[in-house]
């Protein structure tokens, strides 16, 4: 049985001031998953959807994605000396619900 | 192995499909197997280190280390005129892969399943269609397969023993129909899908692959007939 006085405040909406460490575990759910998987959030109209169905133009050096509902720009992806810079615009990136 | 590892292959054969088509198949040691839906990017080098990538949908599932595509010559096109002209048996390139996880279809899934295909946008539908097809009892699919002519569709002689062997098979034709054809010649509409296609009420899982016109166009039929667009996966290529 639970006997903690209720006037504590609840340890979970205490903020801690930490360093980037600590958020490497919370996004390793983003590390091994499938990027097609990922939902994105257009910050401009709300529209949410995996990646895999958002508008992509692609060229040698970049890819744009587009959102389909509303055509603004949620990220602009670079391809930079062998590797991938991410230049995020609006919006946001979740795991889908199963994860 | 992640599949951000580029891998050696090599064309272990080619074959002509259409008079602008060609399937492929490639040895790709180390392959992890795929899922039937995914897809492959493709790398090709040039003698003076020039690279081009593109990517291409799997015809084929399962495990195994020999994969097949079937690529559609785009004209001016910068890798599918070499893949449909130029590359022969044992020439190398290098493929990353298998990628997406989420146009695919899973096979211990029951629901029925509709097919909708535009021009090449067959090839990952096939993949699906070859997997029910091995199976002994699976989910029930319809195909529907909008091509422009009989002549320019991908895999027609597997469609239509997959048709012969149970497959429900309906072809749209946009150009022109065979001789006899009884149906209307011309883009698909919102009446002729929903003719084609399982209805609402048997909460159908739906696969729509093809240019990105087509795609809109059929999902934006599919959905506004009534289907639960979370149960609409789409997968568009090229121009517009």
């Amino acid at each position: 049985m639970d006997s903690t006085p209720h006037v504590r405040p609840d340890p979970r909406r205490v903020a801690q001031r930490l360093d980037g460490n600590a958020l490497a575990g919370m996004l390793d759910a983003f590390a091994g998953l499938d990027p097609a998987l990922l939902l994105l959030t257009c910050g401009h109209c709300g529209r949410s959807a995996a990646l895999a169905e958002w508008s992509v133009e692609m060229d040698a050096a970049a890819a744009i994605v587009r959102c389909r509902g509303c055509t603004r720009t949620f990220a602009t992806i670079l391809r930079r000396d062998g590797g991938i810079e991410v230049r995020a615009a609006g919006g946001s990136i979740s795991t889908p619900s199963a994860v | 192995m992640r599949t951000s590892d580029w891998l050696a292959a090599r064309v272990a054969d080619a074959v002509p499909d259409t008079a602008h088509g060609r399937r492929l198949t490639l040895a790709v040691p180390g392959w992890p197997g795929n899922a039937p839906g995914q897809h492959l990017d493709i790398r090709l080098t040039a003698p003076d280190g020039y690279q081009a990538e593109r990517s291409y949908s799997i015809a084929s599932s399962g495990p195994g280390e020999s994969v097949e595509i079937a690529v559609d010559e785009i004209p001016e096109g910068e890798v599918s005129p070499y893949l449909v002209r130029v590359a022969e048996p044992g020439d190398a390139l290098e493929v990353k892969g298998p990628l997406g996880a989420y146009f695919v279809w899973d096979p211990a899934d029951p629901s029925p399943v509709q097919l909708i295909a535009g021009g090449s946008g067959i090839v990952p539908l096939l993949a699906m269609a070859r997997a029910r097809a091995a199976m002994s009892a699976g989910a029930p699919f319809r195909l529907l397969y909008s091509v422009r002519t009989a002549a320019d569709a991908l895999y027609r002689d597997e469609v239509e023993r997959l048709g012969a062997a149970g497959l429900d098979v309906t072809w749209a034709y946009t150009r022109q129909a065979p001789t006899g054809w009884p149906g209307r010649v011309g883009r698909l509409d919102a009446e002729r899908i929903a003719q084609a296609t399982w209805m609402p009420a048997q909460h159908p899982l739906t696969f729509i692959c093809g240019p990105t016109s087509f795609v809109e166009a059929a999902a934006d039929a599919m959905v506004a007939a009534g289907h639960d667009a979370a149960r609409v996966k789409t997968e568009r290529f090229g121009g517009s």
